[in-house]
């Protein structure tokens, strides 16, 4: 068994302890996180550590002996992303292990090229366990951004009930493919929600169109109709009309009117109704 | 990367093609898949296990779920040892498309997923390797 | 072997596929409802695939056969109820199914089938 992992075996309970203790007020927050949670995330991680250095090679961190003290970094770092954090704030909570750890390894080691030759082993290890932290942080923040953005996309394009039956769809600003695919596949949905026949899909707020956009509208359509409804592209305003032409997409099969007015008139009319203008009485 | 589970499953009859949609669908709800993802990886490994059976004479269907930093996957690997694709290029140009084709299905089969890796050589075995990203 | 249960109502027969077929139950209903089709003189068939969680290449084929066997025995097939999911992802693989016209529900497939029946309409397909 190699040095480090031998000291850890050793002084499990007291390196958690000493650990504890150097952390920093500031670092701490104990504003944030209880002394129960603190216990058991640092417990955990001495003792991961000291199964991953039983072999003694501490060169490569994402090996599968490191997976267990990686799997308890990712944990705390993620949960102390999703507290508030920040990323300093994490990341000490490895680097401060260093100090209780070395001090004990002084006590242990058989001469001073040991020591130095295990200290500095060390402390590369724990810089690399460090910033691995950090980037998981990172990760971590920027997961939740972009599930929130998500979730702004959904309530920022609604589905709009017209009539029944008749659903619509008013598209505005630039598209890109994933926020296509997640308006698109929430229209599917709101089709069956609603029992929808027809469902216009408004492009006139769109300011271009490229041709994944352009798929991902027809894939759509084409969903729509394997479902059993139909779909109404209104809005293709001129630019727009030649760029598909000259992307070469076919939309021949899909039925497309210059104004969601005349879209919907279209829909009414495949729903069975006529229009009848009363006139005035003189 | 880390692998945090396996498991092999046998693709030698038809009765398999139905095991190996239900499996891999309880790995993708396990995983946390939305519904749209998991239909697409279970239709995916519907299409490739019938391959298995019907052009590779039989073989397995190798379940993962892997580990990588955050992300998590599930990797499925279908593997035969039957006469091979001659030529692969071709094989991915096959599509439905054309209403009646018999196609491999391989085409649509990458786009359900997020990576997709083949391995084939005549008169070897074909392997097929496909990944879906939470 | 189990087989999936064909329902008559009227000159029209409905199918509700509800289990994960395998391969040789979807060609055993396919010769089921060619047999049905002439023995009753149908006019119209009914697939509700409502309850399908998957259904890829080869299900998708079974049905756009039956569409075009059901229309040499002069019936009408619609197939109602197909999953927002599902359907993403048979337009993903490629497969549009022409000459398969689809409805919401049982009602509108319903519907469907009996407006063809009176106006004789090519259908929407």
């Amino acid at each position: 068994m190699s040095l480090i992992a031998e000291v850890i075996r050793k002084h499990e309970a007291e390196l958690t302890s000493d650990w504890i203790k150097e952390m920093a007020s500031s670092t701490r927050r104990s504003d944030l996180l209880k002394e129960t949670e603190l216990k058991s995330q640092t417990t955990q991680f001495v003792r991961a550590l000291g199964a991953a250095t039983e072999s003694g090679s501490t060169e490569d961190i994402a090996g599968t002996n490191f997976s267990a003290v990686r799997e308890i970094l990712t944990e705390t770092s993620r949960s102390r992303a999703a507290m508030g954090f920040t990323p300093s704030e994490t990341a000490t909570f490895v680097f401060s292990f260093k100090r209780p750890f070395v001090s004990r390894l002084q006590k242990e080691a058989k001469d001073p090229q040991s020591l130095w030759s295990e200290t500095w082993k060390f402390n590369e290890l724990l810089d690399k366990l460090g910033l691995y932290t950090m980037e998981v942080f990172q990760k971590s923040r920027e997961e939740l951004i972009s599930r929130q953005q998500q979730d702004m996309l959904e309530l920022s394009t609604p589905v709009v009930r017209l009539w029944e039956g008749v659903l619509a769809l008013p598209l505005i600003g630039t598209l890109d493919s994933a926020r296509t695919q997640v308006v698109m596949e929430s229209l599917l949905k709101k089709i069956v929600e609603t029992n929808s026949q027809v469902a216009i899909i408004d492009i006139t707020g769109v300011p271009t169109v490229d041709t994944l956009v352009a798929q991902h509208l027809i894939k759509t359509v084409t969903a729509a109709r394997l479902m059993g409804a139909d779909c109404i592209i209104s809005g293709i305003r001129p630019q727009i009309a030649q760029t598909i032409v000259h992307l070469g997409v076919n939309l021949s099969d899909i039925t497309t009117k210059s104004s969601m007015a005349d879209a919907f008139l279209v829909a009414l009319q495949r729903g069975g109704y006529s229009f009848v203008k009363k006139t005035e009485l003189a | 990367m880390a692998v945090l589970k396996t498991e092999l499953v046998p693709v030698d009859s038809e009765a398999h093609v139905v095991a190996v949609r239900q499996t891999v669908r309880a790995w993708a709800q396990e995983l946390g898949f939305s519904l749209v993802d998991q239909t697409k990886i279970v239709t995916a490994a519907s299409e490739l296990a019938r391959n298995t059976i019907k052009h590779g004479g039989g073989g397995k269907l190798t379940l993962e779920i892997l580990n990588e930093g955050i992300r998590r996957g599930l990797r499925l690997i279908f593997e035969d040892t039957g006469p091979g694709i001659p030529d692969l290029s071709l094989a991915m140009k096959d599509g439905y498309t054309s209403g009646g084709g018999l196609g491999l299905g391989l085409g649509g089969s990458k786009r359900l997923v997020n990576d997709f890796h083949i391995e084939s050589q005549v008169g070897l075995g074909t392997k097929v390797t496909i990944v879906r990203w939470k | 072997m189990d087989r999936i249960p064909i329902l008559r109502m009227g000159e029209f027969l409905l199918v509700t596929i509800q289990v994960d077929m395998h391969d040789r139950l979807a060609l055993t209903l396919q010769d089921d409802l060619t047999s049905r089709i002439s023995e009753t003189s149908a006019r119209g068939v009914l697939i509700d695939i409502s309850s399908l969680e998957t259904v890829d290449s080869f299900i998708g084929r079974m049905l756009g056969n039956i569409a075009s066997m059901s229309r040499v025995m002069d019936a009408e097939t619609v197939v109602v109820g197909m999953q927002p999911e599902v359907a993403i992802t048979l337009v993903e693989l490629g497969l549009s199914l022409p000459g398969v016209r689809t409805a919401l529900n049982v009602e509108r497939g319903m519907d469907l089938l009996r407006n063809s029946r009176r106006h004789g309409m090519e259908g929407r397909r």
